[in-house]
């Protein structure tokens, strides 16, 4: 019998090409998401050598990070992110690559459609010119972020030279309290483990709170992986996995879905199976988790304070949180909840799916957006918007101030129309606080949906539990 | 690619821990569909105030490491977004090698694509090489790629690790495509094969 072999070992061994004496592994990529960003350049690259995407049915490509969010009928003003977008719609029709173009309902950002389609599927490799391509691991596919030269890679060979990754099991126990959700866990974890805590492994995260855990919850947990250092997520996959993507447009068809489900049932990991590095979270006692400092790892209760610079060991950390709260404009001691905010930005890869909507509409809902409070309200996709105005999200949201725009990456990492100006602060639903990223001297606090609501009505950030 | 064997240059300190892609080459210079000209918004917000101004405290700025081709820096080195620009702006400004004790995985796949070379060291002795490039004029070191070695102002030698084919192809300036591409049958028969076992894999994209 063979040695007990992990979720993640089985997809490598899966997908292996060829290995070479050095122990580099030549991996077959089954999916390959393709934006405006991160790919012109690998398309030039394949013309100037006179080659062919090789599989343009496993690729598929969305403009998403640069697109205006209000009036898609016209053009993107802005001159660049205009030829970008054009050159994406060029490259596509030149190399017979599917696209999802801006008028169509199903665009959106990249690591939402994909798995909204049916075209993320557990046992697969899938790899985009994104770094929160960590998304898919919620569905038990490996799933990561590569860069241009690698995107041109698999274009033309449909495979990528990787060496072998290190194992890390997560283990999450306990039940998420009341108010808390799967921000607030990946925040937790981010806290503890720092964001170089999982550089050169793939976590997979287990325990009662993953399972727990909605598609949609899952998908934000692996979306922030990357920020913890992980090139991946993984969570196997299971009977809610299979739910979400029954029927879904590029989803098994009947007769291969029965064959499919058997086979995805085999993925999880073998009883006994060895992991590189284990941690274990219980997160039965946390509260909702805010940022206060430029790094995903500096994570505060809102119910606590904005920490000392003294309060880290490190020397390297000390100055790190020093240099956080001078941009931030914080005072080490005071409490997170005294912290006021002029916008709120909900929205991305990591929060812009429907349960997402529906939870900052429930908190929306018979409230309003304070004084002086811009909050702005992106749907992750074309089809998102329409569950959410069907369901009538958009009414409640727009009754009490917030703003309902068009799909994309907005202001998440700020590329189009939708940014900070220096000095104004953000709770936001996104994935990173680093300085500027939201706009050149724009300020970030990390949140989940519910609390990003509960600080527009409140005018600072504000524990969701009080209202 | 242009290949790496040896390099002698000024190194130029950033003793910071986390330096992310963001700082590197902020969004607003992502727009571009070219890899080059990406040099002079390399570090824009730190390099640069509003007005375009250069800011006369930022390492790049000062005029011993006006001209640096090696950064030494703190932790983390590159984490953040996928964005190859990153490299793409580094090695337009001229760097060609970046030190630290460690490195975000992208960021350091994506350095090996375009010719630069990341080298991972010891705490220790990232302090010491810290030491030796906040030297200002004499912040020189000299890295052999072949040896794997490190040299000093002062002659000390600091020796580092590297994947065997990493450097082989940093040595070789090598384009891992057209290696790949020679392994053209290996693919067709891996796919013969899942088309067999895994048959919903294929024709899934369509518009």
């Amino acid at each position: 019998m063979s040695s007990p072999k992990t979720l993640f070992d089985k997809i490598w061994e899966n997908h292996l090409v060829d290995v070479q004496d050095d122990g580099t592994c030549l991996l077959y990529i089954d999916r390959h998401l393709v934006h405006e960003v991160t790919s012109p350049q690998a398309f030039e690259g394949l013309k100037n050598a006179g080659r062919k995407v090789r599989r343009p049915d496993l690729t598929l490509a969305v403009p998403d990070h640069n697109v205006p969010t209000t009036d898609r009928t016209k053009t993107i003003e802005n001159e660049e992110g205009r030829i970008q977008v054009e050159t994406l719609q060029k490259n596509c029709k030149e190399f017979g690559v599917p696209l999802f173009d801006l008028q169509d309902i199903r665009q959106g950002v990249v690591h939402i459609i994909g798995p909204e389609q049916g075209f993320t599927l557990p046992g697969t490799t899938t790899v985009c010119g994104d770094s929160h391509t960590a998304t898919h691991g919620a569905f038990g596919s490996l799933a990561f972020g590569i860069g241009t030269s690698e995107v041109e890679h698999v274009l033309a060979t449909q495979t990528l030279l990787q060496s072998p990754l290190k194992n890390m099991r997560i283990t999450v126990e306990g039940a998420l309290p009341e108010a808390c959700t799967a921000k607030d866990l990946v925040l937790a974890l981010i806290g503890k483990i720092g964001t170089a805590g999982g550089t050169g492994y793939v976590i997979e995260f287990t325990g009662q709170a993953i399972r727990d855990l909605s598609m949609e919850g899952r998908m934000t947990v692996c979306n922030m992986t990357i920020e913890g250092g992980a090139r991946a997520g993984l969570i196997a996959p299971d009977q809610t996995t299979f739910d979400y993507l029954m029927g879904r447009p590029m989803s098994p068809k009947a007769g291969a879905w029965e064959q499919a489900v058997e086979f995805w049932k085999t993925l999880p990991s073998d009883e006994g199976a060895v992991y590189d590095k284990e941690v274990t979270l219980d997160v039965s006692e946390i509260v909702p988790q805010v940022t206060w400092g430029t790094s995903p790892e500096d994570v505060a209760p809102i119910t606590g304070n904005v920490p000392y610079p003294a309060d880290f060991a490190d020397p390297g950390k000390q100055q790190a949180a020093q240099a956080s709260l001078d941009y931030m404009g914080l005072k080490a001691g005071m409490a997170m909840q005294e912290v006021v905010i002029d916008t709120v930005f909900i929205g991305s890869c990591t929060n812009g799916r429907i349960e997402d909507i529906r939870a900052a509409a429930e908190v929306a809902k018979g409230r309003k957006v304070a004084d002086g409070v811009r909050a702005l309200v992106v749907p992750g996709s074309g089809l998102v918007k329409e569950q959410a105005e069907e369901e009538g999200l958009d009414k409640i949201l727009v009754e009490s101030g917030f703003e309902w725009r068009d799909p994309g990456c907005s202001m998440c990492l700020a590329m189009n129309d939708d940014r900070l100006e220096p000095g104004q602060r953000c709770a936001s639903t996104s994935n990173r606080n680093f300085k500027g990223r939201q706009g050149f001297g724009g300020r970030t606090h990390l949140v989940s949906p519910a609390m990003a609501a509960a600080a527009a009505v409140s005018g600072h950030l504000a524990d969701v539990r009080d209202l | 690619m242009e290949k790496f064997d040896k390099l002698t240059g000024v190194a130029a300190p950033m003793n910071m821990i986390n330096v992310d892609t963001d700082m590197i080459i902020p969004k607003n210079f992502l727009k571009t569909i070219k890899r080059s000209g990406l040099g002079r918004n390399l570090f824009d917000e730190m390099r640069f105030d509003r007005d375009g101004n250069e800011n006369p405290d930022f390492v790049l700025n000062k005029p011993a490491y006006r001209k640096a081709q090696i950064i030494v820096a703190g932790d983390n080195f590159g984490c953040g977004s996928s964005r190859e620009h990153a490299p793409w702006a580094l090695l337009d400004f001229g760097i060609r090698c970046v030190i630290s004790t460690s490195f975000a995985d992208i960021f350091y796949n994506n350095c090996f694509k375009n010719g630069i070379l990341p080298i991972k060291v010891s705490k220790e002795d990232l302090d010491n090489l810290m030491d030796d490039a906040e030297r200002g004029a004499n912040a020189t070191l000299s890295i052999d790629l072949e040896n794997q070695t490190i040299e000093g102002p002062d002659g000390g030698t600091v020796t580092f690790g590297i994947d065997a084919f990493k450097k082989h192809l940093l040595l070789n300036g090598l384009d891992d495509v057209g290696l790949t591409l020679q392994k053209a049958d290996k693919v067709d028969s891996f796919e013969d094969k899942q088309k067999a076992s895994q048959p919903w894999i294929a024709g899934a994209a369509t518009v």
